[in-house]
């Protein structure tokens, strides 16, 4: 439970993380709150020679508005996400899902950067950002570029993260006013990845689904943005047999791992649960 | 000035003695972050040692190969079991009479088995140089289920055994098996079986947990080459015992070793044993001639010191019609893993597990257990009880449920009616203890109408119907557990660890001053000793409990004994304390008739001295003799006003308790949510009822841990699953339930102060309780028992079986 050798850096700017990362390649990671890559290490999962810390980098900080989107900074960390008067107007959702994170010591220095570029399928946020179709803004040697968060995930840790690359920051469209939301986790004790859990957005108007989206976590290798469910709710009056169908489309995209948490079957099952009970949740905050 | 004068009353609540609600005085260190624990302790010089282990289960150790860690700068030694040989120390003796490899010997029959032991400057370089360790392996046949260990074309793991037919415990029957122990009247139980009007048999298994402290298990062995004494620190809960093996073992003479355990960080049975770790540092440390500290991590703790349970249970009880039960008969399969390491007192190959006729009036009864050894980590230690008594505990609890299950009765209704009636204590068990005091009935039913059982199941049965209306998807368990517990090991007739009887001491010594000095062969792990003992000896001599310190874990300076574990602190040195006590106040008497000129038959004692019978204003203060003791005592007696006793005790002592969980379970996601528990204790008298309190909070959730998801699992290839905190279940203050607590009052006859022992009953009594809550609310489904532990997957699962799920 020792991590081995390694060297330590401290940038203050991106230009600079950059230009070490790029210089090391694959022996270098970048290092935000730790709260995952420091684990992994101790385990020796993961032996990065050179460590690049970002917390010196101020440019990485902070949540603002332009527009008709809201932009995270990378080092945002999940504390500052539920602190955020701005995101519980505009995002409530991400709130409510940093709250399910693990525990407030580590929220206190786990990042929204390092949860969504980290790669782990436990990890809460991506599913959210897929869910709400954020973009992540990634920063290389070249510049930047941005990719979708509904095309990043590749395999468990592998993104479409290049090792010189940052990613910088995480852009989310704001939902419309008085959309619906929930963020239904299944976990068998505060401080665990979820068995399953699902995220839900969608708007209401009369008794209809304007729109709805629907993604997935910890139930597959990636995290899952379940569209086929999405679009059978939509237009849809959340009648009991649409919700099944939207349920057992959800249920057939998942290909969770059988660990502690139970067996793949059980973890399947659960992820429908999760989209049922979300799916109510949501409908009922859209109507009020 | 008159009204100045103490009442008796304020003199009593000045002592803080028996029955006080005393802050615990240790807290004030622990809350501050400033106890001190092994990990604390750093000496100059001091190396770091750490293990290679086995990613294999089974297999063939054929190399090993340090040239490249040795290599490492800071890298001292690598320690295998050849270089062990030459102090004839490959191999430990176990306190189960079996032998222990303390580095692999050829072969390796767990996963995380200790394979080299690395001596480094620091932990971080004895970390890298593990890695650069190689060792070469051939893998063999793995066994993981105990039902096949004894299976004619099982592999063979213990080759060292080859041709033994006889083990410490009797015969063995097949190479995987270790002993059987068969206690009870056979013929007369098959009798009741044949005569029985009804029956149940029901394979009952008590999963592989771990006690896994907070703190793991740990020491620093420093050998002083110019005098030739050994000094270790280490996590022990029997300090003694471990410098009596330390000596066997290294043949150092006894007095030139000191073992010190400084504050520990929890034990719950994971630090009685003796444990590799503790060999290879004393032989380093031999070998090098500095300290050298071992600190084992969260994993190796939880996948290689010290399992508890994994016992499979075949019970079954026989009944007449009424439900008076006629005869209990049960068959344990033991599954101890690669070597046979249990941490039971030395002929009892099973711990008291034939406590399992329970609180019940079994006319008859016969068990045997049979151990076998798997590929799994040794251990088997009591965690939170008394030498398998939770394992007993929750055997015949689930078992009295599947029997009023099949008679249509009322769980509660069955057990109040085959309870041990008050009238029969002290009371003969068919398998051969003597319960010493008891009124089940009483503390049943205070229980039953605190928490109102009669309207809990008229409400279960409306949920019932609801839930078959399809109007909820919730259905509600009721648990029902009265345990009894054995403990205070204990008589010296029937208990010793490797030949040396569990007695327990004490010694007290009172300054000049009136202040106190006081010793035990006990040791606290965050029981609070520093606050109970105290409160004993000050109602015993009359000192304010403030004015006592209270030592404990230093072999030089304490009292011979045999360490704090299956709730023996109080039943044995609690007896002890009071005795020692005893011994000084019978001398302050004397002193004090000397004082007063009369004759001490003419003394009587309150509060906190002695008064002239019939004349309280000649008194003289506890205080007031101590100075005399040292000053002027009476002519011809020894100055000094101090004791010590051993307290070797007569029986055993049975503590008991009625609890109650009532629990609702999703049968969508198998979530569980306790939403009441109540316990009811009697433990005998009480010496501080918010200690008290305080163990039964611990103890509980603990059992709610273990019945709930707390496990050591293993794949079929004998990796070991889950052994961090990340899946092995420890719950936080969030998944606890709220804890009702509850007691009666039904003293020890034999023990001096009537006290009983209560650190264990809430991990015996708790399990049970939620299990049998569990199963309550399967029930009307159609269930009879379902296996711990009672995750929210497999509770789906048996929601699913059932076809709960349409
Ligand atoms: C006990 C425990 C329980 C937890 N439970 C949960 C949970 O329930 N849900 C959950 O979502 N998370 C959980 N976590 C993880 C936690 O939220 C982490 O903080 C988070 O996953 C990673 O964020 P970080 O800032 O700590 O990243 P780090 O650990 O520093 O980095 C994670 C990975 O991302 C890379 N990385 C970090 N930042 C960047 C960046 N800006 N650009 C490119 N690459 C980067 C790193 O190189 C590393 O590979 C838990 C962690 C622990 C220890």
């Amino acid at each position: 439970m020792i991590p081995g050798v390694f060297t330590y850096h401290r940038p203050s700017s991106v230009a600079e993380a950059v230009a070490i990362l790029a210089n090391h390649g694959d022996e270098a990671r970048p290092l935000s709150g730790g709260h995952s890559l420091i684990p992994m290490m101790k385990l020796r999962m993961a032996a990065p020679e050179h460590l690049v810390d970002l917390g010196g980098i101020a440019a990485l900080k902070g949540i603002s508005e332009d527009g008709d989107t809201i932009t995270i900074g990378a080092m945002t960390t999940q504390h500052e996400l539920i602190g955020s008067d701005l995101l519980s107007a505009k995002l409530p959702i991400i709130r409510e899902t940093a709250l399910m994170i693990a525990d407030p010591q580590i929220r206190y220095v786990g990042t929204l950067g390092g949860n969504v570029a980290n790669g782990d399928p436990g990890n809460d946020m991506p599913a959210l950002m897929q869910c709400l179709d954020a973009s992540y803004v990634l920063t290389g040697p070249d510049g930047d570029r941005q990719v979708a968060a509904r095309a990043f995930y590749e395999a468990a840790y592998f993104t479409a993260l290049a090792p010189e690359e940052i990613l910088t920051s995480i852009r989310i469209p704001v939902p419309a006013a008085g959309h619906g939301y929930a963020y239904e986790k299944l976990k068998r004790k505060v401080g665990d990845y979820a068995t399953a859990a699902a995220a839900i957005v969608l708007t209401m108007n009369g008794g209809t689904v304007g729109m709805c989206s629907v993604a997935l976590t910890n139930v597959a290798d990636t995290p899952l943005f379940a569209s086929e469910a999405g679009d059978i709710l939509t237009g849809s009056t959340l009648d009991a047999a649409t919700v099944k169908r939207a349920v057992a489309a959800a249920e057939a995209i998942t290909q969770p791992a059988s660990d502690g948490r139970g067996p793949a079957e059980y973890r399947t099952k659960m992820a429908g649960v999760m989209v049922e009970r979300a799916l109510a949740r949501a409908a009922e905050r859209a109507r009020s | 000035m008159n009204d100045m004068t103490p009442t008796r009353e304020q003199r009593e609540a000045a002592l803080e003695g028996m029955g006080c609600k005393r802050k615990r005085v240790e807290d004030i260190r622990f809350t501050q972050g400033k106890g001190n624990y092994v990990d604390d302790v750093k000496l100059p010089g001091m190396l770091f040692g750490d293990f290679v282990r086995s990613p294999y289960a089974h297999a063939k150790v054929t190399k090993i190969d340090a040239t490249e860690a040795l290599k490492l700068p800071g890298v001292i030694a690598v320690l295998t079991a050849e270089d062990l040989k030459g102090v004839n120390l490959a191999w430990m003796p176990t306190l189960a009479g079996d032998v222990q490899m303390v580095l692999a010997d050829g072969k390796v029959l767990y996963q995380n088995q200790e394979v080299a032991f690395v001596v480094a400057e620091d932990r971080y370089i004895a970390d890298d140089a593990i890695q650069l360790v190689e060792v070469e392996y051939e893998e063999l046949p793995v066994l993981v289920d105990p039902f096949k260990s004894m299976d004619a074309d099982a592999p063979v793991l213990r080759p060292d055994l080859e041709g033994k037919t006889e083990g410490a415990h009797g015969p063995r029957k097949h190479h995987n098996h270790i002993f059987t122990w068969e206690v009870g009247d056979k013929d007369e139980t098959a009798r009741a079986f044949k005569d029985a009007d009804v029956t149940i048999k029901e394979m009952i298994s008590y999963h592989r947990t771990h006690p896994s402290p907070l703190e793991t298990c740990q020491c620093i062995a420093s050998m002083d080459k110019i005098t030739g004494e050994l000094t270790v620190w280490g996590t022990f809960q029997a300090p003694h015992v471990i410098r009596t093996v330390a000596s066997l073992l290294s043949t150092i003479p006894e007095h030139k070793i000191h073992v010190i355990a400084p504050d520990i960080g929890g034990g719950f049975g994971n630090k009685v044993g003796a444990y590799p770790g503790y060999i290879c540092a004393i032989v380093a440390s031999i070998v090098t001639g500095v300290p050298i500290k071992w600190v084992e991590d969260r994993m190796e703790n939880l996948s290689t010191t010290s399992f508890a349970r994994d016992y499979h249970m075949t019970a079954e009880i026989a009944a007449k019609n009424d439900g008076t039960v006629t005869g209990l008969k049960v068959h344990v399969l033991a599954d101890h893993g690669g070597f046979d390491a249990c941490a039971d007192p030395s002929k009892w190959p099973a711990g008291f597990f034939n406590i399992v006729t329970g609180s019940y009036d079994f006319p008859t009864a016969h068990l045997e257990v049979d151990g076998v050894y798997t590929n799994k980590a040794p251990g088997g230690v009591a965690y939170r009880c008394s030498f398998r008594v939770t394992e007993a505990a929750y055997c015949i609890e689930r078992g009295m449920d599947i029997l009023a299950q099949k008679l249509g009765m009322d769980p509660a209704d069955l057990r109040i009616k085959n309870f041990v009636k008050p009238e029969q204590f002290p009371y003969q068990s068919a398998l051969g203890w003597e319960y010493d005091s008891g009124d089940y009935h009483t503390a049943m039913h205070k229980a039953m109408d605190t928490i109102g059982y009669r309207e809990l199941r008229a409400e279960q049965k409306a949920k019932q119907e609801a839930f078959r209306r399809g109007e909820t998807r919730e259905i509600m368990g009721i648990g029902v557990s009265f345990f009894t517990e054995i403990v205070g090991a204990g008589p010296s007739k029937n208990c010793d660890i490797l030949g040396v009887a569990m007695f327990d001491s004490a010694e007290i010594r009172v300054h000049p001053t009136g202040s106190v000095i006081s010793r035990m062969g006990t040791k606290s792990q965050g029981q609070g000793h520093e606050t109970t003992w105290a409160q004993i000896i000050a109602t015993e001599i009359g000192i304010p409990a403030a004015d006592i310190m209270v030592e404990e874990g230093n072999t030089d300076t304490a009292p011979y004994g045999l360490g704090t574990y299956g709730s023996r602190s109080t039943p044995v040195a609690g007896a002890a304390i009071a005795l020692a006590s005893r011994k000084i106040r019978n001398k302050a008497q004397m002193i004090a008739a000397h004082m007063l000129e009369v004759s001490e038959y003419d003394l009587e004692w309150d509060v906190d001295g002695f008064q002239v019978k019939g004349n309280p204003q000649a008194r003289k203060s506890m205080k007031e003799i101590a100075w005399a003791a040292y000053h002027a005592p009476p002519p011809g007696m020894e100055p000094g006003l101090e004791a010590v006793s051993y307290y070797d005790p007569p029986n055993m002592t049975f503590p008991f308790g009625a609890y109650f969980c009532v629990m609702d379970i999703d049968v969508d996601t198998g979530v569980a949510k306790t939403r009441r528990f109540y316990a009811l204790d009697d433990c005998g008298t009480r010496i501080n009822p918010m200690i008290i309190e305080g163990q039964v909070h611990g103890g509980l959730t603990e059992a709610f841990a273990i019945a709930m998801g707390q496990e050591i699992r293993y794949d079929e290839i004998g990796n070991v699953l889950g052994a961090s905190f990340m899946d092995f279940f420890i719950p936080t203050a969030v998944e606890t339930p709220h804890w009702e607590t509850d007691h009666t009052v039904t003293p020890s006859p034999h023990h001096p102060i009537g006290a009983k022992g209560v650190g264990e009953s809430p991990n015996v009594g708790g399990v049970p309780a939620f299990s049998n809550a569990v199963n309550d609310a399967f029930q009307f489904l159609g269930s009879t028992h379902i296996q711990m532990p009672h995750d929210a997957w497999r509770l789906w699962q048996a929601a699913k079986d059932l076809g709960a799920h349409g």
